[in-house]
């Protein structure tokens, strides 16, 4: 584990780079920005030791608001690239964040597979089911009768994908709710997913002021789970066949031994290797 | 009110009162940062002379504590009297086009809120030095509500179609 | 054949079967004699498309001088059965001057066998080998070979011994009675290639060409593998896996090949050395992160094992034809590297250079080598031991206003590499300002491409650019597995007074033509060959160098490698225009 005990050597404000965001005013993902950078510098860790991959989408644009090292890629490839970095590099502490169209569209095989293969690191979705950067267009989470969208003007009628749902099904070793409208939750859920071993899941809704104004109602959706969390697969299986998408906190911290490779030699020199093809 | 919300030393209440000023005081930050970006400087100006007052909050928590240090809360473990977060939760209604009004409204909303925190402090603590520091705060809070207001009250309303925009919106790659 | 026994050029061997018939394994075995009788050899193999149990070809050319590819027909052919022979009887050339052994019990000699005219002789080896107790057809058939080649017996028995040592002594004995029973009838027949091989000749190595990638990844500084598995570049993933492990390094195998290109961007980006191998279908996948390797400046190396294409094509036979998206296939200008081996050797140069070309000017490296190199197992010199060290320009910790993408004078910027306090930034596919901070500013792109170009640009690549043989007013400008044929074509050619230069770019990417200019001085007229149905390399040249001379094209798709008969029949045509 990197992750320190608490000294609060550096304050939030210091894991902000001066790049200043683009998102529009009232977007949840000020709100997320500012979870990551209280959940940072409550781990007591430095801006060096944390690197934070994203791929493309208004959420995507994370890193370059942080102060700690990041990699801004391509559409759907960030868990991919976070995967090859961390373990190369384990005592990073490695973060991914993006939405739910880079995660769940294009980045989708990815997702099951990041979850299955559980490296140590810590995925933050912010969901707000459309795609704003293209200008509002329908992502895998979003209703089917969205009927805002000149690319699906009666709506896609499609069941929305639950990222939670996928996340269990496929090994996430932690997976969370929070909402972008309680930034402390949220920051508190991501020291907790950080914290974890293994690949965290932690989906944040996260409205969209300028695609999705309706989802300002959100803030009365929302409510605390009304349980405790679980290390039961079985058990959060069962109580996310009754979830409304709402309940927030953690659903499922499990105990799965994340995936690491072992970078230590066994032989001394390239000649040890060569000898193998000498006739 | 549980137990487990009363605030039992000088040294918490500090402690809540210094989160709560820094959060407020970066927030206004960050909405004029926004405003700023999104070219409405008028709005943006003022978001920073309200920062600017927060900030006289900060250096008066710190002032009070003298050589004492204040003890660390996290941000979630910040005793809030109700079931929303504290700080400037407000922020999430923001627009880019929003008028000094809609910025005062909120910044009001904000500082009642800090207003009411210390007032249940003053309600709930037994104890006496907490109540004397809690009643400090809960005057230094009054005045700032008071000066919202009184800000407040020179801007207009807002018209109604204050958010039109005739153009639809473009976001960068 | 008017050669005199022990004076052949060289000897070409088919050993031919059903799966189980074990003719692969006779093969390794026969190469691995042959090496350490001190001669040079090329093994490569033919196989159906199944899994188990396919019809499978081991063609074995062995030299006394160092082979580059097959020869021009096969003397020796042991047909162990004729299952499926027609599938693949066109990649077995045969003459009047072949000889070809036939189990009489597998039926009559198929049609296309018997009408090359090559003289064939009856041998039950399945009733022979079943005399000796657990005896097999496929080591009886050894047997015949070794004693047709002259390969000394106690070498033959002391590669039996290594090889099944550890199957116990039952199945040692019985090799050993069946190579017996083989070497024995053999010497009967009034049929002899002998080879002489020079035992003392220098340290030899036996190794395939994606083994020499793999070991040149490894020598070139590679730590960490990120790969999907995909013929015919999988070997060098089965090779890489337990090697990296014992020098400190380690794979991973990948979802797909989308996530084997970022997950080494990731690793690069950490500080690793990284690789990923695949072929055509898997680098049309990767070139989009390819573009963000190229954008971030990120060092990343590809090994593209290239097969017949398009889509999924002829996945098991060679084809040079993934040139283009090599050096045209990333979106945007996107300077980067192409590197392509000449020989099963070169495999092992060419990929620890690209590593060292890679670090050194933090961009990706695509190393084009193909079906023919990768999966052709030869007997080469030892490669000499070139210490090219990967060279990656970083930073320390404390440093203050880095800037990541700083405008400097050969484009290199160094990097900083997560952990490195102060030197904090994002690395992006977004065009960027040299703070690395996204930009659509002109300037901003345009200094960006600027410095990019003249990374790869301004760097002296030395004489490694190409391989260069000869001196002739004609030249042949050929690349990668084509160079070896090209290069024994006109070897023959000089035996027959005809004066040809060979030009191979080794680097593709760039393209240096004033190297090239160079390397033409004094040439009249060239020829262009490759294995390329769209002529893709004559079309780079015609479009990137400034060629002082005209330049005709001789081209063919796969699956037929070339021969080296066939391209001294097209020089000879062409130079005597």
């Amino acid at each position: 584990m990197s992750v320190q005990p608490a000294t609060k050597a550096l304050s939030a404000r210091d894991f902000k780079s001066d790049v200043k965001p683009v998102w529009c005013p009232g977007c949840g993902d000020y709100s997320v920005l500012s979870s990551i950078t209280k959940a940072l510098a409550e781990l007591g860790l430095s801006p060096e030791e944390v690197a934070v991959i994203s791929g493309i989408g208004c959420s995507s644009r994370i890193p370059a608001y942080l102060n700690s090292y990041g990699f801004h890629g391509v559409h759907g490839r960030a868990t991919a690239l976070a995967t090859g970095l961390k373990l190369s590099r384990p005592e990073l502490t490695v973060l991914v964040t993006g939405g739910d169209g880079d995660g769940f569209s294009i980045g989708g095989n990815h997702f099951l597979h990041a979850c299955r293969r559980n490296v140590d690191m810590t995925y933050i979705v912010m969901d707000n089911r459309v795609y704003g950067m293209t200008k509002g267009q329908p992502s895998p989470t979003t209703e089917p009768d969205w009927d805002n969208s000149a690319l699906a003007p009666a709506g896609t009628g499609l069941r929305p994908f639950n990222p939670l749902v996928i996340a269990l099904a496929s090994g996430a070793n932690f997976i969370a709710r929070a909402f972008s409208g309680d930034p402390n939750g949220t920051a508190q859920l991501i020291v907790e997913a950080i914290k974890t071993p293994g690949f965290s899941f932690v989906e944040i809704l996260s409205p969209c002021v300028t695609f999705r104004p309706d989802q300002r109602e959100w803030k009365t959706d929302v409510h605390p789970s009304p349980v405790d969390p679980t290390e039961d697969i079985g058990r959060a299986a069962r109580r996310l066949m009754t979830d409304d998408g709402f309940n927030l906190g953690v659903l499922y911290s499990g105990h799965r031994k994340p995936y690491a490779l072992n970078f230590d030699a066994s032989v001394d020199s390239l000649s040890d290797l060569e000898q193998q093809f000498a006739v | 009110m549980s137990d487990s919300k009363t605030i039992n030393s000088v040294g918490e209440l500090l402690a809540h009162a210094r989160v709560m000023e820094t959060e407020a005081y970066e927030c206004y930050q960050d909405l004029a940062e926004q405003m700023e970006v999104h070219n409405n400087n008028e709005v943006a100006d003022l978001f920073r002379k309200i920062a600017a007052e927060e900030k006289k909050h900060i250096d008066k928590v710190n002032a009070r504590a003298g050589d004492d240090d204040i003890p660390h809360i996290a941000p979630w473990e910040f005793k809030a009297f109700e079931t929303e977060s504290h700080g400037l939760t407000g922020a999430r209604e923001v627009h880019y086009m929003m008028t000094p009004y809609h910025a005062l409204s909120l910044a009001l909303r904000a500082e009642e809120r800090s207003y009411d925190f210390f007032t249940q402090v003053v309600e709930t603590s037994n104890d006496e030095k907490v109540l004397e520091m809690a009643r400090e705060l809960q005057e230094e809070e009054r005045h700032h509500v008071n000066l919202i207001k009184v800000w407040l009250d020179k801007e207009p309303k807002p018209d109604e179609d204050w958010d039109e925009d005739p153009d639809p919106p473009v976001l960068p790659t | 054949m008017t050669e005199q026994p022990g004076t052949y050029k060289s000897v070409s061997i088919a050993l031919t079967g059903a799966g189980g018939a074990g003719v692969i394994t006779a093969g390794n075995m026969l190469l691995e004699a042959a090496a350490k009788s001190g001669l040079y050899g090329l093994f490569m193999r033919s196989s159906g498309p199944q899994i188990r149990g396919g019809e499978a070809a081991a063609m074995i050319r062995l030299s006394s001088k160092p082979v580059g590819g097959p020869g021009e027909s096969f003397d020796i052919m042991i047909a162990l059965d004729w299952h499926n022979i027609d599938r693949f009887a066109i990649e077995l050339p045969l003459t009047p001057n072949s000889l070809v052994l036939a189990d009489p019990a597998q039926g009559e000699v198929p049609a296309v066998i018997a009408n090359s005219g090559a003289q064939i002789i009856q041998l039950p080896m399945k009733d022979m080998a079943k005399k000796i107790k657990k005896g097999r057809p496929n080591m009886l058939a050894l047997g015949v070979v070794a004693t047709l080649i002259g390969l000394p017996d106690d070498i033959v028995d002391a590669v039996l011994e290594r090889v099944l040592a550890k199957r116990g002594g039952d199945a040692l004995e019985a090799s050993r009675a069946a190579v017996a029973a083989g070497m024995e009838i053999a010497a009967t027949y009034d049929f002899d290639r002998t080879l002489k091989g020079d035992a003392d000749g220098g340290d030899r190595w036996m190794l395939s060409g994606n083994e020499a990638a793999g070991l040149g990844a490894i020598r070139g500084g590679i730590r960490f593998v990120a790969a999907y598995p995909i013929t015919p570049a999988t070997e060098i993933l089965e090779w890489i896996a337990p090697n990296l492990d014992k020098i400190g390094g380690a794979l991973v195998q990948a979802e797909d090949e989308l996530a084997s290109i970022n997950m080494i961007i990731g690793g690069s980006y950490g500080g690793t050395p990284s690789l990923t191998a695949t072929s055509g279908p898997g680098l049309a996948l990767m070139a989009e992160s390819l573009g963000l390797a190229v954008a971030s400046e990120v060092p990343v190396v590809v090994v593209d094992v290239m097969r017949g294409g398009p889509s999924t094509g002829i996945p098991t036979k060679s084809e040079q034809s993934d040139l283009n998206i090599a050096l045209f296939g990333l979106h945007g200008d996107a300077p980067h590297l192409v590197v392509a081996p000449t020989s099963v050797s070169d495999c092992l140069f060419a990929t620890q250079w690209s590593v060292h070309l890679a670090e050194a000017m933090q961009t990706p490296a695509i190393v084009l080598s193909d079906q023919l190199l990768g999966q052709s197992k030869a007997i080469i010199d030892k490669p000499a031991d070139l210490a090219f060290v990967s060279q990656r320009s970083v930073v320390e910790a404390g440093v203050v206003d880095y800037k990541r993408y700083a405008i400097t004078q050969n484009g290199v910027s160094p990097m900083a590499i997560p952990g490195t306090a102060g030197g904090q930034y994002t690395a992006d596919g977004l065009e960027h300002s040299e703070n690395g901070n996204p930009s659509s500013q002109v300037n901003d792109h345009i200094s960006q491409l600027d410095k990019r170009a003249r990374k790869i640009e301004s760097f002296d690549y030395g004489d490694h650019w190409a391989d260069i043989e000869g001196d002739g007013e004609l030249a042949v400008i050929t690349w990668g597995s084509t160079a070896a044929v090209v290069s024994e074509a006109i070897s023959d050619l000089n035996d027959k007074g005809v004066n040809i230069r060979m030009i191979a770019p080794r680097l593709l990417a760039p393209a240096l033509p004033d190297k090239m200019t160079e390397a033409l001085k004094g040439v009249k007229r060239a020829l262009a060959i490759e294995l390329s149905h769209s002529e893709q390399f004559y079309r780079y040249l015609k479009g990137y160098f400034d060629l002082p001379c005209p330049v005709q094209s001789y081209h063919r798709p796969g699956p037929l490698p070339f021969r080296a008969a066939e391209l001294v029949n097209e020089i000879e045509k062409w130079s005597a225009q």
